[in-house]
């Protein structure tokens, strides 16, 4: 069933979890470590401690869990959880994943929401929620160095991005119609120029 | 009490999640602005102050961040049911929201990812699969920056929330730049807040 886990080169090295519990520990662990998302702390775990799988099907894996929609990390533990026990495994994983840290976060918001009349809560709030804020805005701006790799090109990537910008940010449109209409103008552009440079690329080796 | 709730709305803000799942290539927080413009202004089941607060402590617990979603339905939840204070039943609701958010924000992009996850693998050098990753690059990245630029922007007077954008400013450069662990910048928004300095 798992093909590219266990190519013969890999195969021998690489470990798997034993049942559909220990997926639930592992990414329960995981999750309740990862303050402000879980990705690095997801990559250390099954990569270098677990040994589940190596960086390159990681990075494979990863970039999978990107393209899909839905949150990163939950794509990433149906996807493993899947491999290992189908559904099940998938469901264990996504348990493990989701339970603790929720009933961690709605015990800060009760906690939040008892003091939430005092000014010094209310504040303090106030800062870590533009703190949040700044995170958020870090995470756009540091995946940025991703696009001058980009098939379409900086000067296609800059306008696409100011015009999700615009549409969204200052002219408040709805998600969908920036999603439908420029993702797919923007899909179809890039399949276009990954055409040319792929004839391009037929064209050098003669 | 039983009266004033309208089951409905749970059902319409499921399905308003549910709408948005497939729609968050790059992670929920993309569709950030999207729920705020459904929750606060057009159904006005959040404040202003609810919706950030939700993403402010989600961003400040451990685990993934799209448990900021959760806590948009609690707190829509708490007011259908007439705040915390209201007791049990308020907090049934709050559950209630809970559930109306997360699985609507995760189920139907699950089923998606479970269903086609093999098929992605096994067609990964598709040019199809490359030009969806392509394109979409810049505008998830864009959609994110802009996630940040609503949180800040609605601190609207400049006079007085100017230190709050400074802030902002701050830890997004410092995030960006250093490996700074995220808590230790939360700490320090929550201690200036909390002292009334920003």
């Amino acid at each position: 069933m798992s093909e590219s886990l266990l190519t013969p080169s890999a195969a021998t090295a690489l470990a798997r979890p034993r049942s559909k519990v220990e997926l639930f520990y592992t990414f329960s662990q995981m999750a309740l470590q990862g303050f402000g998302g879980v990705l690095a702390v997801v990559q250390f775990e099954l990569v270098d401690r677990k040994r589940w799988m190596t960086h390159a099907q990681f990075v494979e894996e990863w970039s999978v869990a990107q393209i899909m929609p839905g949150p990163n990390v939950v794509n990433l533990c149906l996807m493993i959880g899947g491999r290992y026990f189908g559904i099940k495994g998938a469901l264990a994983a996504l348990a493990g994943l989701i339970c603790f840290p929720l009933v961690i976060v709605l015990a800060l918001a009760i906690l939040f929401g008892g003091v939430s009349d005092q000014p010094a809560a209310q504040g303090a709030l106030r800062g870590m929620g533009a703190v949040a804020a700044g995170l958020i805005t870090a995470t756009g701006l540091k995946l940025i160095n991703a696009l001058p790799g980009n098939a379409m090109g900086w000067g296609a990537c800059l306008i696409l991005a100011l015009l999700s910008f615009v549409g969204v940010g200052l002219l408040r449109w709805p998600l969908a119609w920036m999603l439908l209409g420029l993702g797919t103008t923007a899909s179809v552009y890039a399949y276009y120029k990954l055409t040319q440079l792929a004839m391009a690329r037929q064209e050098a080796q003669g | 009490m039983i009266e004033t709730v309208n089951w409905l709305d749970f059902w319409t803000l499921f399905q308003h999640f549910a709408s948005l799942s497939l729609l968050g290539v790059g992670g929920a927080i993309t569709s950030a602005p999207e729920m705020h413009r459904f929750l606060v202004d057009e159904t006005h089941w959040l404040s202003d102050m609810q919706f950030t607060s939700s993403i402010a402590l989600a961003q400040a617990a451990p685990g993934p961040n799209v448990l900021f979603v959760a806590l948009m339905g609690w707190n829509v939840g708490l007011n259908a049911g007439g705040g915390f204070a209201a007791g049990p039943w308020a907090w049934a609701l709050g559950g209630l929201g809970v559930i109306a958010t997360l699985v609507g924000i995760m189920l139907p992009s699950s089923v998606l990812t479970y269903t086609a996850t093999r098929w992605a693998h096994r067609n990964r050098d598709l040019r199809a699969v490359k030009a969806f990753k392509t394109g979409m690059a810049p505008i998830v990245i864009a959609l994110l920056i802009c996630t940040g630029w609503l949180l800040t922007a609605a601190h609207n007077q400049p006079a007085r929330d100017w230190p709050l954008w400074l802030l902002t400013a701050v830890s997004a450069v410092l995030v960006w730049r250093t490996k700074m662990h995220l808590l230790w910048l939360l700490g320090a928004g929550a201690l200036l807040g909390g002292l009334g300095i920003v």
